[in-house]
């Protein structure tokens, strides 16, 4: 892996993070590649979160973080020199933990980023609602009441929303954050589901502490520990056939 | 004595608390309200008052009170507002930061009739602007920006943080966050802060006494020019308020009818201020339904 992979849309090489003297991340080293499923597993505080937040930026909201190395984005170092956050981050979608729509029309919510992205036509914007409604499988369901106030949807129809509302605005990469952490079975199902779909669209980073749902929706998965990655494989290897002692403590659950 | 007991002599205490509260509110409100509601009456709320004879209303102190507390809410609040996002969402946390805040918290303990000294020295003295509407709101604008910045600060900071993450991740620039997403779910609190700014700078007449005045020049109602000397909307002339004019006729008023009159003032000043209250609490519910949803 010292060449960049050609279909890879992250290459991250030797990689840390500090939180202050805490180095929170170690050495990485791995890519991402195009139209898969990534997922990010291992326990609490492993530095999985950590390393999502760094694909976007995201994580420059938390004082007194300093990065070193390389995460190369479209050919350029996101890590160095001054970033167009604005850019980055509309190709780079994200979903957090609790789906968190704003305290708006489910209409706005995801003509949000596309409106202030500079989209003013009121046909446009309809076609995008409509088209990122459908694509998380929630127009059905909305289609008639678009003007009530999003926080009246079930929390896994606001977690669909917010997905909606990250493809709005056309974005490359997805970074979900523990997208199912706070929702019930079916609805951890259909946002399963809807990984699975829009994978043909979108390249998708997961963090999960679910070990399931890494199985059954990522095509690599990397287990971290203490910062570090102790294995990046195939999920379906990863899974079966691990290499390293402590990936298969893990997983057998005899730890985290 | 065990848990039990001790639980129910809590609940005693705080429930005997509470009913001096209350006790307290409503019979201090019910001997405003008794005294003072028989001498309200529309000729006593549209009449001119007078200064020797029986018989004056409220009429301009009314109008008065209303048109001080609009100017100095028009420079509070964009400013307070203003000074709240700063605090909430730029101020980096250090030592400049610090001091600022402890400005702030200085400036809203300052004694009202401080602030008043400070108006007449300023705006009346060196400004030379006399007794002026512009300087009693100035001086209420000092009195009332910290409250202001404070509620503001505050609702900001009770804006859900993964509101702020969730635009700021679809690459919403900061400025744009603010507006779009951070100030209208704050602004319930917002709202809710800058009524009861409202409901102190009515009652308030220590900042007022030598900013504003003890007169009122004649008015005439159907002059709207606001350059006009005459005109109500003037913002150069002396303007006695409500409670002002509650405090004026109290200590040093010949008139007669001392008694009516403040009492009918008074009540009128309490009837607004407790207005006031209510609907700050109904808008900010109303408000707040709107934007969670909730029944």
């Amino acid at each position: 892996m010292e060449l960049a992979e050609k279909d890879a849309v992250f290459n991250i090489f030797d990689m840390n993070l500090w939180y202050g003297d805490f180095q929170a991340l170690h050495n990485l080293h791995f890519s991402i590649k195009k139209n898969e499923v990534t997922a990010i597993i291992g326990p609490s505080g492993c530095g999985k979160s950590t390393f999502i937040k760094t694909l976007n930026l995201m994580i420059n909201m938390v004082p007194g973080v300093k990065m070193s190395g390389e995460i190369k984005y479209q050919d350029r170092n996101i890590l160095q020199g001054s970033v167009d956050l604005v850019q980055l981050r509309k190709e780079i979608g994200m979903i957090f933990q609790k789906g968190n729509p704003f305290p708006q029309s489910i209409y706005n919510n995801v003509a949000y980023g596309p409106r202030i992205h500079g989209i003013k036509q009121k046909k446009k914007l309809d076609e995008i609602v409509e088209q990122s409604l459908k694509d998380v499988a929630l127009w059905e369901e909305v289609k008639d009441r678009l003007d009530s106030n999003a926080m009246g949807l079930s929390g896994g129809q606001q977690q669909r929303l917010c997905i909606a509302r990250a493809i709005a605005t056309k974005p490359d990469v997805i970074l979900m954050d523990e997208p199912t952490s706070a929702l019930d079975p079916i609805s951890t199902l259909k946002v399963e589901k809807l990984i699975t779909k829009l994978k043909e669209d979108y390249t998708i980073v997961i963090v999960t502490h679910n070990m399931q749902q890494a199985a059954r929706v990522s095509d690599k998965t990397a287990f971290f520990l203490n910062g570090e990655i102790v294995e990046f494989s195939d999920t379906d290897s990863l899974f079966s056939n691990p290499s390293d002692k402590r990936t298969e403590e893990y997983i057998t659950g005899r730890f985290g | 004595m065990n848990s039990k007991v001790s639980d129910r002599i809590a609940t005693g205490v705080f429930v005997l608390l509470a009913s001096i509260i209350v006790l307290l509110l409503v019979s201090l409100f019910g001997y405003i309200l008794v005294r003072g509601v028989p001498h309200i009456s529309l000729d006593f709320l549209t009449t001119e008052s007078s200064t020797v004879s029986a018989g004056g209303g409220i009429r301009d102190q009314l109008f008065n009170s209303f048109y001080v507390l609009f100017i100095t809410m028009l420079i509070t609040v964009p400013l307070g507002v203003c000074g709240g996002i700063y605090m909430a969402e730029y101020a980096k946390p250090g030592k400049l930061t610090n001091f600022i805040r402890s400005c702030i918290e200085m400036l809203a303990s300052l004694p009202s009739i401080v602030v008043g000294m400070f108006g007449l020295l300023i705006f009346v003295n060196t400004f030379d602007w006399g007794y002026s509407i512009i300087g009693g709101a100035l001086a209420l604008t000092i009195f009332n920006i910290p409250t202001m910045v404070r509620v503001t600060e505050d609702s900001i900071r009770s804006v859900p943080g993964e509101l702020k993450e969730a635009s700021l991740a679809l690459g919403i620039t900061h400025w744009h966050t603010i507006k779009t997403v951070i100030l209208p779910s704050a602004f319930p609190g917002i709202l809710t802060g800058a009524i009861l700014a409202a409901g102190r700078v009515f009652g308030e007449a220590a900042a007022l006494l030598f900013t504003v005045g003890l007169s009122t020049p004649r008015l005439d109602y159907g002059n709207w020019n606001p350059f006009s000397e005459d005109s109500p909307l003037n913002l150069m002339r002396p303007a006695e308020t409500l409670s002002v004019h509650i405090w004026a006729t109290n200590t040093n008023g010949i008139i007669p009818d001392i008694d009516a009159v403040s009492a009918g003032a008074s009540a009128i000043l309490i009837l607004s201020v407790l207005l006031f209250n209510l609907i700050a609490r109904w808008l900010g519910s109303v408000i707040h339904k709107k934007y969670t949803a909730s029944k």
